[in-house]
């Protein structure tokens, strides 16, 4: 991403030929694909290299032999022997201990240590001490809410996974951010191995992780601290680096040593920035908890899963409450503790005033009262009334899915019918239907026209990798459903970010939807639409789009925003109506940041996408699942992960390439 | 190519305290080259090609280029120049914040390039203070631990760090403001708690990079007198970065003038507004009203024949403007007396030539006039950009 701005100096000098290049570029992509069209039609379904659901390749034959013999080595290989089973060991043991004291029956009791009032007594102490009244009063709501909607174990294991794996990615993300932040090797070194892990599909390592550390808590653990660590590491480097030089030398030039640098001055300046970068990881942990209920972690993913696979909307949306829930009370306690960092250090109020220590004092008793109520009392350890306010839920949510399916048929089905016959099947079958040699051909030659040789090269090797995996037609599949959803995702966000990007007003009603759409995890998204749609293709699609809107949305606003006002005023004082303004001045110049849109967008959409396969969207992301749940088709799921992930590099190269000419290529006038 | 003995020849107009005291601080040579493979440049051909030229060749800059000079113990060095002509990497590369590509910087009789990690550390905790530009307050400290943190940092008890803390607010006179955080400070308070803290530590040289530039001017002039006052107090050897010509002037005992790394001119304040070593150091000093910088030998001359000695008497080391009323209502030659040796006269006409500004043709001529006196006891300008006198 940070790549994309580069210089226009260096193309303004060459404007003229550059200009004529581009026209003629243009012209070949339409010669390209008005060939592809024409040969298509001759040649369908020739060489389309289709696989049934059940049909094995060698390939898929040996990785799961592959896998079988690293099952195997379980107990004898001394990589797991010393090393990996004790990493399992002791992140299973952990997450045992947390479930223990939260939400598991423990120690010979048939209760939890710590029953829901202890629990939601601790959780609002910490709201209230390092956040405010407002949090403090949210979070026990939003606690007591997990028990009324008849879900509090499931909730609470789902939060001593995140907890667990949150707290081991700052143990290991807040140093290596450090790290990075001091040392320039260190960073290179890390930066691209952090992208590749956040570019990923999520969804993709799960099955490898299961291979490892099998089946349970701790592959859960793993892969959400793969997703969740990423953000706190560049989050901590960036605030360790962005400390003013001036105060480092100050302390230099008075003798601090290094350590002391970093103790008394870095650490402290960088606090407010670490503390986001936790939230970030906290927020991403949960989304990814809820995720790995495909390997088995339990908690409120699982009853999403389930629900989701007997198409059972109500509990489905039940549970898909409880996590949203849950995001806004942890997104809301952490920001809160941000701001609060921040404040008491402008205000400049000593955190050890008197009336806060009593005020300390006072909200610790209070707890500790709770908890051990929770801990001897029954009616405290369990939720009363058992989930009353859940089947009033799961009903409502049940009949309105019903309703609307009933009622809204007619535009849902139009809908649904204009996008799948207007837009994805001639997708499809044009992708999907020319023989693979064809494919191969056209995107390799729009990969040199858009986004130059070294593209082309990179969208050439991911092409023969995916014959070579021996699921190309199922990656013809995803990728048509990628790129509907991507294209649909960038008309909402041309118009969406525009008017966002045009007008301050709509800009503040906006942006708190799209923040809180970014917070939700993304499992959550299925559940509404697919009430809507019931499951199809469409579904996984609309879930995508609902899924990458946001951040596209988003950088298109940021690109509008950011075109010089200079330019808008003198085409204002020109005489240029507002859509002139806007089509010839405000999207052409924004045209990198739309372009990056396009291709976070694009990630965004694939991941969704692969998800998607638990609805009825099939191909790739079906595969993937069906690796999950069966045992002969391992082998062919690993294989439909690595695609995806081929797929998902493909993609971003050619369209960060695209998008880095696009920066360096004069606007047109 | 060093400057050597500079200073011992600077002399009537010249009142440097500690004049033939050994220098505590003595730079020999001293390089900075920023860029790539920096070390290849001194002591090469690329060593004599200008700024830019270099910049073009090797992609590097000279950001210092062999600058030499000596400071006397107690004394207030000002060093100055336009923006970008090395004034803070000269006086980084002292306390080795900025690493020197060449040269030699001894303290007293220390070699601080040679001195180790360590031992650096000790020179910079007990030795040196800086105050910046931009402050480099901790925004999360109060002032009192900000004063204190130099100390905080060698190791001082709590107790101790704080009442020395204490002392030094008063100094400064930020008595009351200890527990307030630097943010709710007005600019100039907040360059008092840089100062604080640098004397905190009861350093013998101070390094200041621009302190006052980011002020408003009525603070500036307050924050100079609190400087002057403190030297007074304290005669902590000084020295003062400023581009700003009238602070210099102000607080400077001597004045180095840098442009583009080197060394252009060093000499007194009157030295430098009487005469210029050259268009770059004229054109700077063209602004300030001679009168009030210059003092009487600038512009005295021996008396004629005839002329009547009888008027009033002046000392040398009176500024021109103080003297004017004298010189203009005694309506004869105003005699400069030094320990009753008559050093030269004065008349009205020289008084007006000086504030009047000199006759257009032949303003080349009117100061340096007694600058090219070789005159032993006239002002003698050391105008020196590089004499070639072999490095020791
Ligand atoms: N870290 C650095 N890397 C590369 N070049 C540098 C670095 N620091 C300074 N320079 C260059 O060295 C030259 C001198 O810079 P310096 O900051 O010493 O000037 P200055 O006289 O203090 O200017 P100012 O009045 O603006 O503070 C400049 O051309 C600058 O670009
Ligand atoms: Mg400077």
């Amino acid at each position: 991403m940070a790549a994309v701005p580069t210089t226009a100096t260096a193309a303004t000098g060459a404007a003229a030929p550059g200009r004529a290049g581009w026209l003629r570029g243009r012209y070949l992509t339409v010669i390209v694909l008005a060939a592809w069209v024409a040969l298509w039609a001759l040649l369908r379904g020739r060489d389309t290299l289709a696989l049934g659901g059940a049909e094995l390749t060698p390939l898929h034959t040996r990785l799961s032999e592959g896998m079988d013999a690293i099952d195997a080595g379980r107990n004898s290989n001394p990589l797991f022997l010393y090393f990996i089973n004790y990493i399992r060991l002791f992140i299973d043991e952990s997450v045992t201990f947390v479930q223990a004291l939260i939400s598991r029956p423990s120690f010979g009791r048939p209760v939890p240590v710590i029953g829901w009032l202890g629990v939601t007594g601790i959780a609002t102490a910490v709201a209230l001490l390092y956040g405010n009244r407002r949090t403090a009063l949210l979070t026990a709501a939003g606690f007591a809410s997990f028990g009324l909607l008849g879900l509090w174990e499931e909730s609470m294991d789902t939060l001593a996974l995140t907890l667990t794996a949150v707290v081991l990615a700052l143990a290991v993300g807040i140093p290596l951010g450090v790290w990075a932040g001091l040392s320039d090797r260190v960073n290179r070194f890390l930066t691209p191995v952090l992208d590749f892990m956040q570019t990923m599909p999520t969804f993709v390592y799960l099955a490898p992780l299961t291979l490892f550390f099998l089946i349970g808590p701790a592959s859960g653990t793993v892969a959400t601290m793969i997703y969740a660590t990423p953000p706190v590491i560049r989050i901590t480097a960036h605030g360790i680096r962005e400390i003013p030089v001036s105060t480092l030398e100050a302390s230099t030039s008075l003798g601090s040593t290094r350590a002391q640098a970093l103790r008394k001055v870095r650490l402290p300046l960088a606090k407010r920035t670490i503390i986001v970068g936790a939230n970030q990881t906290i927020m991403a942990a949960l989304s990814m908890v809820t995720i790995a209920a495909l390997i088995d972690a339990p908690g409120l993913g699982k009853t999403v899963l389930k629900a989701l696979q007997t198409l059972d909307v109500g509990t489905a949306f039940n549970a898909g409450l409880a996590i949203v829930i849950m995001a806004i009370v942890l997104d809301r306690v952490t920001s809160a503790a941000g701001r609060r960092v921040e404040a008491e250090r402008r205000s400049g109020r000593a955190r050890g005033t008197r009336a806060r220590r009593i005020e300390a004092g006072l909200v610790l008793a209070a707890t500790a009262v709770l908890v051990y109520l929770s801990h001897v009392y029954v009616w405290a350890a369990e939720f009363p009334g058992g989930a009353g306010l859940g089947s009033y839920v799961k009903q409502g949510a049940g009949a309105a899915s019903q309703w609307a399916q009933d009622t809204l048929v007619t535009y849902t089905d139009a809908l649904k019918n204009l996008i799948t016959y207007g837009l994805l099947n001639p997708f499809q079958s044009l992708l999907a239907g020319s023989p693979w040699w064809l494919v191969a051909l056209v995107v390799v030659a729009l990969a040199l026209l858009l986004a130059g040789a070294r593209a082309a090269i990179v969208a050439g090797v991911s092409l023969v990798l995916l014959v070579l995996l021996g699921l190309w037609h199922d990656s013809m599949v995803t990728l048509a459903t990628t790129l509907v959803a991507t294209l649909i995702v960038m008309v909402l966000g041309v118009v969406a970010g525009v008017w966002m990007g045009r007008s301050a007003r709509v800009d503040q009603v906006l942006r708190p939807v799209l923040d809180a759409g970014q917070t939700m995890p993304a499992f959550v998204y299925l559940v509404p639409i697919l009430g809507l749609f019931g499951a199809t293709r469409f579904t996984a699609i609309i879930a995508a789009v609902a899924f990458a809107a946001p951040v596209s949305i988003k950088l298109v606003a940021e690109a509008v925003r950011g075109v010089s006002p200079t330019a808008v005023e003198a085409a204002t004082a020109g005489g240029s109506s507002t859509w002139q303004l806007i089509a010839k001045v405000q999207l052409p110049m924004a045209r990198a940041g739309i372009t990056l849109a396009a291709s976070q967008g694009l990630i965004y959409v694939l991941s969704m996408v692969v998800i998607g396969g638990l609805v009825g969207a099939g191909a790739l992301g079906y595969d993937v699942v069906a690796g999950f749940s069966q045992y002969q088709l391992r082998g062919k799921g690993l294989a439909a992960g690595l695609a995806i992930v081929v797929l998902g590099i493909m993609l971003d190269r050619i369209m960060r390439a695209a998008a880095q000419r696009a920066a360096a290529r004069p606007a047109p006038h | 190519m060093a400057a050597p003995s500079l200073t011992a020849k600077s002399s009537p107009p010249a009142t440097a305290p500690g004049a033939d005291d050994p220098p505590i601080l003595d730079v020999r040579g001293l390089w900075k080259v920023f860029g790539p493979r920096a070390d290849r440049v001194v002591g090469t051909p690329l060593a004599e090609l200008s700024r830019t030229e270099l910049k073009q060749r090797t992609g590097c800059v000279a950001a210092v280029r062999d600058v030499s000079f000596s400071v006397r113990r107690g004394e207030v060095f000002v060093v100055m120049g336009l923006s970008g002509s090395g004034k803070s990497t000269l006086v980084r590369c002292l306390t080795r914040l900025v690493e020197p590509t060449a040269g030699q910087v001894r303290l007293d009789d220390e070699d601080v390039l040679g001195c180790g990690e360590r031992r650096l550390r000790e020179l910079r905790r007990h030795r040196f203070g800086m105050v910046f530009q931009h402050f480099g307050l901790l925004p999360h400290r109060r002032v009192l631990d900000n004063v204190a943190y130099g100390l905080e940092i060698r190791g001082t008890k709590k107790d101790d760090r704080y009442e020395r803390a204490r002392e030094v607010l008063e100094l400064v006179g930020l008595a009351g403001f200890e527990g307030s955080f630097p943010d709710q400070l007005s600019g100039g308070m907040q360059q008092r708690v840089g100062l604080a803290r640098a004397l905190a530590v009861d350093p013998e040289v101070l390094f200041f990079d621009e302190p006052f530039s980011a002020l408003d001017p009525l603070i500036r002039r307050e924050m100079q007198n609190e400087v002057i006052r403190l030297h007074r107090e304290v005669g902590k050897t000084m020295i003062f970065i400023t581009h700003d010509l009238s602070e210099a002037l102000k607080l400077g005992d001597r004045i180095l003038i840098m442009r583009d790394g080197a060394l252009v001119q060093m000499g007194t304040p009157d030295q430098v507004v009487g005469a210029p070593a050259d268009d770059y150091v004229r054109d700077f000093v063209s602004d300030v009203p001679k009168s009030d910088v210059l003092t009487l030998p600038w512009i005295m001359r021996d008396p004629r024949p005839g002329e009547p000695l009888d008027g009033p008497e002046l000392a040398p080391d009176t500024v021109i403007r103080d003297a004017a009323r004298t010189v203009l209502s005694a309506g004869r030659p105003v005699k400069v007396v030094s320990g009753g040796a008559l050093l030269g006269v004065v008349t009205t006409a020289e008084i007006l030539e000086v504030i009047a500004g000199p006759d257009p043709d032949t303003t080349q001529d009117t100061t340096p006039d007694a600058a090219s006196d070789p005159d032993p006891d006239g002002p003698d300008p050391v105008a020196t950009d590089r004499d070639e006198d072999g490095r020791s």
